[in-house]
């Protein structure tokens, strides 16, 4: 359970170019719901995500992830109750170290990690048998270093990475749309295939509203940094590209400037 | 080459090997410029000499440099990581401090240890000439340095420091408290340095106040000429070519030292050492050139 309650994020205050990125955001995500997160360029998508994983500190509001009040704890401590998947499959994971390397720093998010072997014979196993759902050929992989890989790879590897160890709320920061539109739908099929697997609460933003309404039980429409349109069930299974569209005008009052929603 | 002189050589390019290893640890794994070791070369060699000197035992002595050249680490990382001072800034601050700091701490510009006993004195076999046996000696410390550190490296804990310096916000994303590594990588990386600075005061017979200039300097040169003698991305093989590079790179400086004929001097040292850390760079680029000439 997610409880971001009036979150307020100001960049540059009090200079010519001050930008209220979150005006009183507010949003609960109950335990094993997937919500996407759409809005224009500005809206706020990646602040908020910013600010649920520690990466933004706000300047007022709070963030509770399971009845724990996480809003002072920096990145690494929240790293216990979030798993996270970068937009850039580059920051994902550390290119200087093996798949074996990377996948143990990952089961391993939020523990005290003390002295003993970092890799050992017992998890190799684990992590060929997760590699090898993939099909990718990874699970013969393990001792290359993860920077020889592709990008759509390292992007199935990082989501893999995520859930190996268990979450209170996954954040997927526009997760496939650095990559092309084969890897892009194969990485979207994974992602729906653990999520539901292992029924995470999860948060997706992503730059297409078709994808928005395809996957998930939720979705939300972040602008001018307030949550502007909130459907599930029902009203979001009836609903289409155009519908949204509309729905969004009609919330606003207001004509959509930005031709990029229409077009993706 | 006299004999005397290659295991003097010998004996040098064992002792920066540890300096290696500790500038391997923050250029290498941390990426942290660290010229902290300019201070905490001759921190190591003044605390062991004014120990000994004041007749504490040599090996408790030489614990309680390597402990001081971690407590500088420690400050270097601190003022970068909580005082967000730039690394190489918060290096060169320290640097100079510990130039007052090691004034202080001996009292004048250098401390002789020729009469004293010393971990060699200690350690030789009466059978064995002293200046074999102090590179034997050595062998075995730098081997214990290297492997202790390949196992630690190979720990979640160690595998922790080398997520930091290769993707910070990757390893705080997984959990990874980055600033606390960053305190602990530069302690164990200037506290090798300061049991190299101890070691050598030792074995030359001496702390002096001038014994840390261009300790970087060496330090980089050895693990740039190892990975060019020996290039691998396996810790093993990693942590053995610094540990290599630091003694070809005695080799080399002696061996220009000593001949006549090209006509160097003592006073050259810094020169060549400058023209091999340029050569041994350039190295790559020049491979690079040749390979993309067969190809066209």
């Amino acid at each position: 359970m997610l409880k971001a309650n009036d979150l307020h994020i100001t960049f540059n205050p009090g200079t010519p170019i001050e930008t209220r990125a979150l005006c009183g955001l507010s949003l609960q995500i109950p335990t094993g719901q997937f919500v996407t997160v759409i809005g224009t360029n500005g809206a706020g998508k990646s602040t908020f995500l910013n600010a649920i994983s520690g990466d933004l500190a706000i300047d007022s509001g709070s963030i509770l992830i399971d009845d724990i009040d996480v809003t002072d704890q920096p990145v690494w401590a929240r790293a216990k109750q979030v798993a996270r998947v970068f937009q850039d499959p580059m920051a994902g994971t550390c290119e200087d170290l093996t798949i074996e390397e990377n996948m143990s720093l990952a089961e391993q998010r939020g523990q005290r990690r003390g002295l003993s072997r970092a890799v050992k014979t017992s998890q190799r196993a684990g992590f060929r048998e997760h590699l090898a759902t993939l099909g990718l050929g990874l699970e013969n992989r393990l001792h290359d270093r993860i920077g020889l890989l592709s990008g759509g790879q390292r992007q199935a590897v990082s989501l893999l990475m995520a859930a190996l160890r268990p979450s209170q709320i996954l954040l997927l920061d526009e997760h496939t749309a650095a990559l092309d539109p084969r890897t892009a739908d194969f990485v979207l099929q994974l992602t729906q295939r653990i999520v539901t697997e292992k029924q995470l609460t999860t948060m997706m933003v992503t730059h297409s509203m078709r994808q928005a309404l395809d996957v998930g039980d939720r979705t939300i429409m972040l602008h001018q940094g307030q949550v502007v349109l909130d459907v599930s069930g029902e009203q979001r299974k009836g609903l289409d590209v155009p519908d949204l569209l509309a729905m969004f005008e009609k919330v606003r009052g207001e004509k959509l400037a930005d031709d990029a929603l229409l077009l993706s | 080459m006299s004999l005397f002189s290659m295991f003097g050589a010998l004996e040098i390019g064992l002792i920066f090997s540890l300096v290696a290893l500790g500038v391997f640890i923050s250029f290498r794994l941390l990426r942290f410029p660290d010229l902290t070791v300019d201070g905490s070369f001759p921190l190591g060699g003044a605390v062991g000499a004014l120990c000994i000197s004041s007749g504490m035992d040599p090996f408790l002595a030489t614990a309680l440099a390597a402990l001081a050249g971690a407590g500088a680490g420690v400050i270097t990382a601190i003022l970068n990581v909580h005082l967000k001072i730039m690394d190489l800034l918060a290096s060169i601050l320290m640097m100079i401090a510990l130039y007052s700091i090691n004034l202080r701490i001996m009292g004048k510009p250098n401390i002789p240890l020729i009469m004293e006993p010393t971990v060699f004195t200690i350690l030789e076999p009466s059978w064995l000439i002293d200046y074999i046996a102090r590179p034997v000696i050595l062998i075995i410390v730098v081997l214990l340095a290297k492997l202790a550190l390949d196992a630690y490296f190979s720990t979640r804990q160690g595998l922790a420091i080398r997520a930091t310096g290769s993707n910070p916000r990757m390893a705080r994303a997984q959990g990874v408290n980055t600033g606390a590594m960053i305190i602990l990588g530069m302690a164990i990386s200037n506290g090798l340095v300061g049991l190299a600075g101890a070691l050598f005061a030792q074995s030359q017979g001496g702390a002096d106040i001038s014994m840390g200039i261009g300790t970087i300097v060496i330090g980089l040169a050895a693990v740039i000429v190892g990975e060019s003698i020996l290039p691998s991305r396996k810790l093993f093989f990693v942590t053995l070519a610094v540990v290599l590079g630091a003694i070809v790179y005695r080799f080399f400086i002696a061996l220009a030292l000593n001949s006549d004929f090209i006509g160097l001097q003592a006073q050259d040292l810094n020169l060549v050492t400058a023209l091999l850390v340029t050569f041994a760079l350039v190295i790559p680029l020049i491979k690079q050139r040749m390979s993309r000439r067969k190809r066209v």
